[in-house]
């Protein structure tokens, strides 16, 4: 394997950099590159074209085609073949193009991935991440806007995270490279490269930890839960309902499988009503089991019916009905409203 | 020519193994030539220069065709290309979300799609306007999906083309099904036999599913034609990519045969589809043909080929145009004049412009199509999803927020 090229990263004497969320995902899989030789990005154009979303973008080309690999047109493949890289001590990152893209490689990811570890009684370790452009938002056609996550979190054997932020991207993606367990690694593709979603990126100050969920805005009147794009949704709606008085305490929930629900009861006990966002549609869902889980735990303490502002149970429309699909700022002001009122 | 073993297959080529160190620019090149070169088993009927060269064994096939029927198929070139033009510089003009270019591959399709009988059922891909063109579908009828309206707005039982197909591959297994129908229902033979025709790049030829349709189709014999439109790349991925064997010779390892033809060719297209469809519609089950064709444009208006592909490599493309061909060819044998090419030029830019003005003035969906269709039969639960939200906007139209 030809010996990686390590490039000294503009401006790395001051530690803190302005990213877009996709640009720090680009400096994190560079960091985790540069730590670990074993660490190989694999999939389709993931190369010279950098990716589709650019995410690998001069990964090639710094590290070479043994570690950035373009790899055959087969979901598949890619998942499969990373699964024995990984037997072979190899850390693959997998991109699959886009979230609608996943399927053909499901049963790899369920049959195999999911399983390897408890089936040979923790000798075979599988520590790969599937990284999953989600979500909508970007005026796309069939099968590029979709929100798979409940599927993976429904398997035991797999991790399941999504960064909402810049910070979070870079950091996250580097500790789930680390993880010893396979993680399923959703990225909120709308947010890529949006100019608003920049921040600052301290690289030396210690992370949060992977698998928790965080606090990202405190609040007394409410509880809104969120992740991936839907956290932004839910910031901006806790800021319109400042101007009426309200405080709502918005909580992102980074990990989905394990998930991190211990700040939420905290939360909810304080606020005594909870409305959870996602883009993914209601039935039998991560946000159905949310729902589930805090009226076990916070019976006592609920003023009113857990609320879920959710895509519908539909196919994903085509674009031009999407904005109506996903939730957005009304729709959860909506249910904190119906929530207050019970 | 039913025989397999009619098609001769070269030991696999000594190549450098697809994780060696970056190619240069000459060996992606020569790598493209070892597994992609059309070579002496390319069916051509029309040179890139236009001459008519005799083929033996295809000629017969195409006997029938006219000067009249050539200046159709160029018509039919023109026209889509033009539509393709014109959707594409709509997409730049932010009245499409996207838009998947057709350039280049015209003669493929035209020559696939007028070798159809209306019988004749179609699975396409994502990029088959030019099929679909053949299938009786306007252009219009396209738009909506890169628009954001619908999902395709064709009625797929009546024309016999079915939804475009985005995910790689899918499609090639429900073919293998219909067709599968097709024969249980006794539709092979002589009389009214019938035939299905499938389309599917070069990169999806790594997908599981494409494998798997293969399979199916042969145990089955169903009457079934595989038709990859081999354009060279699969987004920035060259086809040395996705096989160390020109494509068409993997037919023998699934037991039906293989035929690599000049995609540019629409005369030898033509031919080698209507070939394909009569071995099918004999019951002698699925043939494969590799078009072997160029993608002259980005893979869709959100890609960068300049980031992957070689600019000599599309010059050298552009030499063998599938329209200037028979353009050509009809000014040689002066089987067309100025008013005639007037002619084709003015239907054209009436087509385009009529896609113009259709685009423009498409309504926006109601929020009830995303609704209603789920299910076949009532879904109370989809159903009062729907109310809901119809009575949450309504609220909101009312100013209460
Ligand atoms: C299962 C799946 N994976 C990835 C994609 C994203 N994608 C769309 S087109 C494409 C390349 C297809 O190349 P090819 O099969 O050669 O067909 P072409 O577009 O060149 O006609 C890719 C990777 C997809 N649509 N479906």
């Amino acid at each position: 394997m030809a010996a990686p090229v390590l490039n000294k990263k503009p401006g790395a004497a001051t530690a803190t950099q302005s990213l877009t969320l996709g640009k720090a995902l680009n400096q994190g899989l560079r960091a985790a590159m540069e730590a670990d030789p074993k660490v190989i990005v694999m999939g389709e154009d993931v190369g010279k074209l950098g990716g589709v979303f650019r995410i690998t973008d001069g990964l090639q080309k710094d590290f070479g085609e043994h570690r950035v690999l373009d790899t055959p047109l087969s979901e598949s493949g890619i998942i499969g073949a990373a699964v024995g890289l990984a037997v072979r001590g190899f850390r693959p990152v997998c991109e699959i193009q886009f979230d609608g893209f996943i399927f053909p490689g499901f049963d790899q990811i369920v049959s195999q991935v999911a399983k390897l570890h408890a089936r040979t009684l923790g000798r075979v370790k599988v520590p790969l991440v599937i990284r999953v452009p989600f979500g909508g938002g970007i005026g796309a056609v069939e099968h590029h806007s979709e929100s798979p996550e409940s599927y993976f979190a429904h398997t035991a054997g797999l991790k399941v995270v999504s960064c909402s932020n810049a910070v979070d991207a870079y950091w996250m993606i580097q500790q789930a490279i680390q993880c010893d367990d396979p993680v399923l690694f959703f990225e909120p593709k709308r947010y890529y490269h949006s100019g608003f979603m920049k921040a600052e990126v301290d690289t030396t100050v210690a992370p949060d930890p992977l698998f928790a969920s965080r606090v990202v805005r405190a609040g007394s009147t409410a509880t809104v839960v969120a992740y991936g794009p839907s956290v932004k949704v839910a910031l901006d709606a806790a800021t319109a309902a400042e101007e009426e008085g309200r405080s709502l305490e918005v909580i992102d929930l980074r990990s989905l499988s394990p998930l991190d629900l211990g700040p939420v009861f905290e939360s909810v006990r304080r606020t005594g009503r909870l409305v959870v966002v996602s883009e993914a549609p209601s039935e039998a869902s991560l946000t159905s089991e949310i729902a589930a889980r805090v009226q076990q735990e916070c019976f006592y303490s609920l003023e009113a019916p857990v609320l879920r502002v959710t895509g519908f149970d539909t196919p994903y429309p085509p674009a031009k009905l999407e904005e109506e699909f996903l939730p957005d700022l009304d729709r959860v002001l909506d249910a904190v409203d119906r929530s207050l009122a019970w | 020519m039913s025989s397999p073993e009619q098609w001769t297959h070269p030991e696999p080529r000594e190549g450098p193994a697809a994780t060696a160190a970056a190619p240069t620019a000459e060996q992606v090149i020569a790598g493209l030539r070892a597994t992609s070169e059309g070579g002496p088993e390319l069916v051509q009927l029309l040179t890139p220069e236009g001459e008519r060269i005799e083929n033996p064994e295809f000629d017969r096939y195409v006997a029938d065709v006219t000067a009249e029927d050539l200046r159709a198929l160029y018509r039919d070139m023109v026209l889509v290309r033009r539509a393709d033009r014109e959707a594409n510089a709509l997409q730049r003009q932010g009245q499409l979300g996207i838009w998947v270019p057709l350039l280049g591959q015209e003669a493929a399709q035209i020559g696939a799609g007028r070798a159809l009988r209306d019988t004749d059922m179609v699975f396409p891909s994502y990029r088959e306007h030019g099929v679909a063109w053949c299938r009786g579908i306007s252009p219009k009828e396209i738009l909506g999906i890169f628009r954001g309206t619908d999902h395709g707005s064709w009625d797929s039982n009546a024309k016999r083309f079915h939804p475009y197909t985005i995910v790689i591959g899918n499609q090639v297994l429900n073919a293998a099904g219909y067709a599968m129908g097709q024969r249980f229902e006794g539709k092979v033979g002589d009389g009214d036999s019938e035939a299905t025709m499938c389309f599917f790049g070069d990169g999806a030829t790594s997908q599981g599913d494409v494998h798997e349709g293969f399979v199916w189709a042969a145990v089955y014999d169903a009457p079934l034609v595989f038709f990859c439109q081999n354009n060279q790349w699969a987004i920035s991925e060259p086809t040395e990519r996705q096989s160390r064997l020109p494509l068409y010779h993997r037919a023998r390892g699934y037991g039906f045969p293989g035929i690599r033809v000049d995609g540019n060719d629409v005369l030898a297209t033509l031919a080698v589809s209507r070939w394909a469809l009569d071995e099918c519609r004999h019951g002698n089950g699925p043939v494969l043909i590799e078009a072997f064709t160029y993608r002259m444009d980005a893979h869709t208006t959100t890609d960068d080929p300049t980031r992957y592909r070689h600019s000599d490599e599309l010059e050298a493309w552009k030499l063998k145009d599938p329209i200037e061909r028979v353009r050509v060819h009809l000014v040689r044998h002066e089987h067309a004049d100025q008013d005639f090419f007037d002619s084709v030029q003015a239907d054209a830019d009436e087509l385009a412009a009529d896609l113009r003005e259709f685009c423009f003035s498409m309504p926006h969906p109601p929020v009830n199509q995303m609704f209603d269709h789920v299910y076949a039969e009532a879904s109370p639960f989809v159903d009062a999803q729907r109310d809901e939200f119809l009575a949450y906007q309504a609220n909101f139209a009312g100013g209460e927020h």
